[in-house]
């Protein structure tokens, strides 16, 4: 299934410039980066709790947020595109 | 029911594939041409030289995600298989089953009766779709013989004979295959099949195709725990995966063959997408080689309702299918392995 993850980490301290590089390396593993903190990720039911748990691990529920929007296995008609596109569609030709 | 994931086609020359995070980077020279992670995707086929680093082939198996290694041409070199083949008894009856003819002549027979049986109605449905426009006689003629064959492989006794069937039905359905084409004559023909080097556009083609389906074959083999290298009716030889031949033989005419053909049907393919070597074969360029393997990918994602589990799948599952229902035969779940037959 298509999950999208957005995320707002409070960076006015280090320690928030921190975990905002650690939330976006956990995302990394598991999607891709379409904008600069949302993350499309096609995972398996049970690869969702691992991420969710890492991240959750992660921030601090005090300044920071997590938004995950699950669009299902048939995804392609939900997400519309425009403008300059930063990473290869999963559900087209992967082709490079 | 299993989901098929995207492939992701390397087809850069030049092009480096590393492991970042469980991505997949793909790099030219400096500059970083795209980073996927290995969760969303199924196989990787790498048509370049460079080659992919170690730590990423260790990953990708870990993930299960297959990896193939082509020469720029398309000519294929290995494979790197996740690491679900650890069933050694599944293997051990595999072997076992191998090696007593009695026991693989039948699994054998189910491969070649379903390509007998695929081979016919592709000429039959050419028969009925276009009866105007082809040499019907020649059509009904090879598909009575395949049809006769048909009959002949459940009495077959041995392997040999299996074999020497196959091939005259293989040689039969060759001989109406020009009637297949039904655009571009000129530049489109069929004579003979010919191989290193194919030596026409066709050959070409469905060599290069051919080639393609050998190493989903061979990924959904290994993909169910079974060797593919060990095979019930192709002679065990260094380096051939006999198996992944014996499970093509039944899918080379509704998956390979009619691809191609619609190919070159529809005018998808072109003179140009080809190139003459020295010696006289013919093979895709570099553009033709993209046209190719994107409608290949196409094609895939197609869906089809199986005949035996009367499931709806995408074809691109289908040879990973048909590796499990080769595992239920072999475990003894099923009484004789049932081939995909086509209409």
């Amino acid at each position: 299934m298509m999950v999208v993850v957005a995320y707002d980490v409070n960076t006015e301290t280090p320690q928030g410039r921190r975990r905002l590089r650690l939330v976006a390396k956990a995302c990394v593993k598991f999607g891709q980066r379409v904008q600069n903190s949302v993350f499309e990720c096609l995972v398996s039911p049970s690869d969702l709790l691992v991420l969710k748990n890492e991240l959750v691990k992660i921030i601090d529920v005090e300044c920071d947020s997590l938004r995950f929007y699950n669009l299902g296995a048939k995804y392609s008609n939900r997400i519309e595109q425009v403008g300059r596109q930063r990473h290869l569609p999963s559900d087209g030709i992967m082709m490079v | 029911m299993r989901q098929l994931l995207n492939t992701l086609f390397v087809l850069s020359e030049d092009a480096y594939l590393s492991l970042k995070d469980d991505n997949v980077v793909v790099q030219n020279k400096d500059e970083r041409l795209a980073s996927i992670p290995l969760r969303s995707i199924e196989q990787i086929l790498c048509f370049s030289y460079k080659g992919a680093s170690p730590a990423l082939m260790g990953k990708c198996a870990e993930f299960g995600v297959a990896v193939s290694f082509f020469s720029p041409r398309g000519r294929y070199y290995c494979s790197i298989l996740g690491e679900k083949n650890r069933n050694v008894l599944l293997r051990r009856q595999q072997f076992r089953i191998a090696d007593d003819e009695k026991r693989s002549l039948p699994i054998a027979k189910s491969f070649i009766a379903g390509k007998v049986f695929n081979c016919r109605w592709v000429l039959e449905r050419t028969k009925r779709d276009h009866a105007m426009r082809v040499n019907v006689e020649r059509l009904a003629g090879q598909s009575a013989a395949l049809h006769s064959a048909l009959g002949q492989i459940g009495g077959c006794s041995r392997i040999d004979e299996l074999r020497g069937l196959e091939g005259n039905a293989a040689k039969d359905y060759f001989f109406a295959f020009d009637d297949l084409i039904l655009r571009n004559k000129d530049d489109f023909f069929f004579e003979v099949r010919s191989r290193r080097p194919p030596l026409d556009r066709l050959n070409a083609l469905l060599s290069f195709v051919y080639t393609l389906l050998t190493s989903d074959c061979t990924a959904a083999l290994q993909g169910v725990g079974l060797d593919p290298y060990v095979g019930f009716m192709h002679v065990d030889r260094p380096g051939r995966v006999s198996l992944a031949l014996d499970l093509m033989e039944e899918l080379r005419p509704v998956v390979a063959d009619r691809f191609v053909l619609s190919m070159v049907n529809t005018g998808a393919i072109k003179p140009a997408d080809f190139e003459e070597r020295e010696n006289g074969g013919i093979f895709l360029n570099d553009k033709g080689r993209k046209v190719v393997l994107t409608a290949w990918q196409k094609r895939k994602m197609e869906e089809l309702t199986h005949p035996f589990l009367n499931e709806k799948m995408t074809w691109g599952l289908v040879p990973y299918v048909q590796a499990l229902l080769l595992v239920r035969t072999l475990r003894g779940d099923l009484d004789a392995y049932p081939p995909l037959m086509w209409k």
